[in-house]
């Protein structure tokens, strides 16, 4: 039953704070660059906007383009269900292994790519492109991240990656741990668009990745898009968390474990999401050609992070 | 559950990794002096769990001296030399960074792979932890060889002699105090002499590429 719970309630919970994680980061960083910003709920409010307006496709797309961005909700959906963010006990959690999550994302990803070429506009083609290169140039960091900590853990399931990071704190603080984490956290900003890699606040600049892809999108289906891209990031940043800040998480049933999961989510999620947003302001992009060197250095730290698990094990 | 020795030895050996592929990773000479000193601390914490592991006091004042060394001395005479310097940055390197952070991957791996039968004869957790000091001397001995700046050249020579160092603490627990001291004096007076070296070229030439330079006039 309240494996049921989690896993229906999973993806309800990421939904309605996603945009109110967007929001409190435009927040952080209107403040620290003195401006007023426009409130933690203003993602809300455009999104509400956006889907009460006719979708709108460009005359020579087809069905791709239509299709895209409902397959993009429905994976992030459907990865809210099933790892590990407020408690370990879904009802998916045997078969949600990190593989199966990554192989997930990435659908998303090539969905929205397929659309932006589907589109034939000259931007749709470059987004798109460049999108790949960095998918990927970002998997092999994941899946290699993914390997150190399983081997950790003794199974790639992420519930008993979770499950065994609360039960043996001091193994967190281990340098593959260590390692690793460093690692996914580069990939996390790679996959997510964030500022290094790709500066989620351009429109029209010749060096924009998602939103070249996303430029054709209109009403419902931008708002699609919008929230699907929002649901990644607290996803991502949910489960680069618990995988290294494992505290607090509900690891048995329960309903009042499950309440201190939910609000340690809510905690985890602001912090990060607060020093991610303080990260931006300080940070410039780096240039489109000098991020195969980030991402190939993230992967270098991965793969020394499979070393380590296995040679200081 | 592994002891609070085992984590710190294993943690600082992971720094002693981190700062040695920052050193190919990184082209602002600022950043490299910032690693070195990263590493040198790292060391000095290194000698110094080791020192407690043995209760060797020896070890202990070798650690306090390899702190203020390596840690603080060093980088700010590499600061020193850096502050005279207008272009803080590395020129192209020989080999472009990505090829390196891969080849540096691959030295850990070699690291790791060729000091098996010497992790089998210690299976102590210092034991365990000697290939990353090993992988250190590889990979700033690769940064040694790829880079051009003089500067660049002066901090892989001090890493060479960090990951040495290292392996010396983690394999041997340590050198006796004066050999150790020995190879600071050395160490010291190598980085003043070419501190003066690179001083000398950057008057004459106005360039510390060591591929340009021909010939150093007094």
């Amino acid at each position: 039953m309240n494996g049921w719970v989690v896993a229906i309630g999973q993806p309800v919970l990421i939904v309605a704070l996603a945009p109110l994680l967007i929001g409190w980061m435009r927040v952080v960083r209107a403040r620290m660059e003195g401006r007023a910003g426009a409130g933690i709920g203003q993602p809300w409010r455009d999104l509400r906007k956006l889907a009460r307006k006719e979708p709108i496709s460009p005359a020579d797309a087809g069905w791709l383009f239509a299709w895209a961005p409902p397959v993009l909700l429905a994976t992030s959906l459907l990865v809210a269900a099933i790892v590990p963010l407020a408690a370990t006990t879904s009802v998916a959690g045997g078969s949600a292994d990190l593989i199966a999550v990554v192989g997930l994302l990435l659908l998303g990803t090539v969905a929205l790519a397929l659309a932006a070429l589907d589109t034939g506009t000259a931007f749709g083609g470059m987004g798109a492109s460049r999108e790949m290169t960095i998918a990927a140039l970002v998997e092999p960091t994941l899946l290699s991240a993914a390997f150190a900590l399983s081997a950790r853990a003794g199974s790639t399931s992420l519930a008993a990656i979770v499950n065994a990071g609360v039960h043996h704190p001091d193994r967190l603080l281990s340098p593959a741990g260590l390692l690793a984490a460093a690692a996914l956290a580069v990939a996390v900003l790679a996959e997510t668009g964030r500022m290094p890699v790709d500066n989620p606040a351009t429109h029209l600049e010749l060096t924009m990745v998602h939103e070249a892809m996303t430029l054709e999108y209109a009403g419902r289906d931008l708002a699609m898009v919008e929230l699907a891209s929002a649901m990644r990031l607290s996803l991502l940043l949910g489960l680069l968390a618990n995988l290294f800040l494992p505290w607090g998480i509900a690891t048995t049933t329960g309903w009042a474990v499950l309440a201190v999961g939910v609000a340690t989510l809510v905690v985890k999620l602001t912090l990060l999401g607060g020093v991610l947003a303080a990260g931006e302001v300080l940070l410039a992009k780096v240039r489109l050609f000098r991020v195969p060197e980030l991402l190939a250095g993230s992967f270098v730290l991965a793969l020394l992070a499979v070393t380590a698990s296995y040679v200081l094990a | 559950m592994t002891s609070a020795y085992t984590q710190v030895l294993y943690a600082s050996c992971g720094v002693l990794v981190l700062s040695g592929i920052g050193l190919v990773w990184r082209r602002e000479l600022s950043a490299l002096v910032r690693l070195l000193a990263v590493q040198g601390a790292a060391l000095a914490l290194i000698a110094a769990v080791q020192a407690a592991h043995t209760a060797d006091v020896e070890l202990a004042a070798v650690a306090v001296i390899v702190a203020a060394l390596k840690a603080v001395v060093l980088p700010r005479v590499l600061r020193r030399v850096l502050a005279r310097d207008d272009e803080p940055r590395e020129a192209v390197p020989t080999v472009n960074v990505i090829a390196s952070l891969l080849a540096s991957g691959a030295l850990t791996l070699a690291a790791y792979a060729a000091a098996r039968p010497l992790v089998d004869l210690d299976p102590t957790p210092a034991g365990k932890a000697a290939p990353a000091a090993l992988a250190v001397v590889l990979i700033a001995f690769f940064a040694l060889v790829t880079r051009r700046r003089a500067l660049s050249q002066i901090v892989a020579v001090l890493m060479v002699d960090n990951g040495i160092a290292a392996l010396a603490f983690l394999i041997a627990a340590g050198v006796p105090l004066v050999v150790e001291l020995g190879v600071t004096a050395d160490v010291l007076l190598a980085v003043l002499v070419m501190q003066v070296l690179t001083a000398r070229m950057h008057a004459h030439p106005g360039l510390s590429d060591l591929d340009d330079l021909r010939e150093l006039h007094d």
